[in-house]
């Protein structure tokens, strides 16, 4: 899993009524929700940000309400990647689940600013910083049962595939 | 084992389970409400599923914007119901027999002490209280317990809170939630068990324990838990319909922490926008003025938390201009709260009276603030916007300190009314 993209910065514990304000939550559809995509914490994002351009965030993103609205809204919305220092834990099964891709890297968040563009290689577990000299940046590894879950394409999938 | 290790334990094939294992546990309850079930129906249906694994072990409650507050609302809530209807649900709550999700289902005994509870609502966590294990996930996972009556776990490590001493006068279970999660912080039990014990846990009754359970998603943790004791037996003997197991932890279970509280020294606690974990004392609070009392919730709209409140707004009114809402969690507490007097004292103080929703607390309906606008809450977050205008502000209090509050007009315990009558 590849992406590239430029980057937006959050700081730490974005809880997901920053990132889906629950005045938004009469509606499951996914496009709805991506037009307000985390108009708490910044009212202008889903005007700023492109397809493709990737959260850079602070420690124990996604902490709050267990509302899956919230990566569904970031997926809807064209963000390919969501890095944080951590996430939060129902956050955390739910971008899995949904097949949101999520990394964790300790180090990225002091080494960039919004607007700069990063590659990410999931497969090989790195982070390049473009257009920098700066040496790959290591992502915390994805557990194997994770890594099933988004090589199967979300939780509901896997299932299916175990029950044939 | 710890408690939450047995429980997990006992509900899979294994002999033991330890922290870090990935296990595949059946589910006694799996919970939805009218904003996270319609997104798992909807899973569940695209993945195939006919029937749901168990029709007795699913429930669903519509509590959030209930009752419906716009057409989407609506939609949404008749989503639901009519799977229910399709499915066959036992489980369901009408609007009219309902209340809020986690004082429902301890209150009409659909949670039982042993049990394995996953919700789609992050507050599952609630009943911890009675010895379960219960814990919240999102919509998928709902899909997946819907359709398999299995759900994926890590096994969780445990922090241990060890409450000793006497509690102050006006000092709850929601103080000393907030007095934690101010101490170790919004991630500071982050996927992990909370377990809570101590000689101080039998001043405890189950809505200060319920309170307590209900908050730790707020430190960040997979489950909070109390071992069930004389008063979980008594709570829940009389609602029990099916039977129930009373684990404890192992003298030599292992712990990643253990914390020491002394609870003396704690007095009633405000967490301060906009995060749960910006807590001072009530001593700290400052000259605060306020608009909205909100006197309600999952964590705090028991028949005990509106004793509280009516005691302290017996003869008194709220400040002019301030707006006091109560909102009893459940049908049946509020009609506990007539025929105890309670609903005419708020009424004689002012208030407006709510029917059980979720709304006000996450900024739905009922009671959503304006730019500017500053309320005391007994409820669980106090993030950016989470209860109206991302330019408003949320103080979370016990019930005590709200009331005191509406009375003064700004944030205030109990001991500052002496004297003050209407």
């Amino acid at each position: 899993m590849k992406c590239k993209g430029k980057i937006w910065k959050f700081g730490d514990n974005i809880d997901t009524d920053a990132i889906i304000p629950a005045r938004y939550l009469t509606s499951s559809d996914s496009e709805a929700l991506a037009a307000h995509c985390m108009e708490d914490a910044d009212p202008d994002f889903v005007n700023k940000m492109s397809v493709g351009d990737i959260i850079v965030a602070g420690e124990n993103f996604g902490c709050g309400s267990s509302r899956e609205h919230a990566p569904i809204a970031i997926k809807a919305a064209g963000i390919s990647c969501v890095i944080a220092k951590s996430f939060a834990r129902i956050f955390y099964r739910n971008a899995f689940n949904i097949g949101l891709p999520i990394f964790e890297s300790k180090d990225l968040w002091d080494k960039v600013s919004s607007g700069q563009e990063i590659e990410v290689d999931g497969d090989n577990g790195s982070i390049r910083i473009t257009d920098t000299c700066i040496a790959p940046l290591h992502i915390n590894p994805i557990p194997p049962f994770m890594q099933e879950l988004i090589q199967d394409g979300g939780l509901m999938k896997h299932l299916a595939k175990k029950r044939v | 084992m710890t408690i939450t290790e047995k429980i997990l334990c006992k509900h899979t094939d294994l002999e033991e389970v330890h922290p870090g294992m990935l296990i595949n546990a059946k589910v006694d309850i799996a919970l939805g409400n009218d904003i996270t079930a319609p997104i798992a129906i909807k899973e569940f249906r695209k993945a195939g599923g006919v029937r749901v694994f168990d029709r007795d072990k699913v429930v669903l409650v519509p509590d959030h914007f209930t009752p419906n507050k716009d057409i989407d609302s609506a939609q949404q809530c008749k989503f639901m119901r009519d799977f229910v209807r399709e499915q066959g649900i036992s489980h369901y709550y009408e609007v009219g027999v309902a209340g809020i999700e986690h004082a429902l289902l301890p209150e009409q005994g659909v949670v039982l002490p042993g049990d394995l509870v996953i919700g789609a609502d992050s507050h599952t966590c609630t009943y911890g209280a009675l010895g379960a294990f219960a814990t919240g996930v999102g919509s998928t996972d709902l899909a997946a317990a819907m359709m398999t009556g299995e759900v994926w776990f890590r096994v969780p490590e445990t922090i241990k809170i060890v409450f000793h001493g006497t509690l102050q006068k006006w000092v709850s279970g929601k103080d000393l939630i907030l007095y934690i999660i101010g101490l170790i912080g919004v991630d500071g039990a982050r996927y992990k068990a909370m377990e809570f014990t101590g000689e101080t846990v039998i001043q405890l009754g189950m809505a200060d324990r319920l309170t307590i359970a209900n908050m730790v998603i707020e430190a960040g943790a997979k489950n909070g838990i109390f071992i069930p004791d004389d008063i979980t037996k008594a709570y829940v003997q009389e609602k029990a319909k099916r039977p129930y197991t009373f684990y404890t932890s192992d003298p030599d279970a292992a712990y990643a922490a253990v914390i020491d509280i002394d609870v003396g020294k704690i007095e009633p606690q405000v967490a301060f926008p906009h995060i749960p974990s910006n807590v001072r004392g009530i001593s700290q609070a400052g000259n605060v003025k306020i608009d909205q009392i909100l006197i309600g919730s999952c964590t705090n709209g028991r028949i005990e938390d509106l004793r509280v409140a009516a005691g302290i707004l017996k003869g008194r009114k709220a400040a002019p201009y301030v707006r006091l809402i109560v909102v009893p969690a459940t049908q049946e507490i509020y009609k506990m709260a007539m025929k105890e007097g309670l609903i005419e004292i708020f009424i004689n103080a002012n208030a407006v009276i709510s029917p059980p929703t979720c709304g006000a607390c996450l900024g739905g309906h009922m009671g959503v603030l304006a730019n500017g606008e500053k309320a005391v809450s007994t409820t669980n977050r106090n993030f950016i916007g989470r209860m109206g205008h991302p330019g408003s502000e949320v103080y979370l209090a016990s019930p005590a300190v709200a009331a005191a509050s509406a009375v003064l007009g700004r944030i205030a315990g109990p001991e500052a009314l002496s004297g003050v009558r209407e």
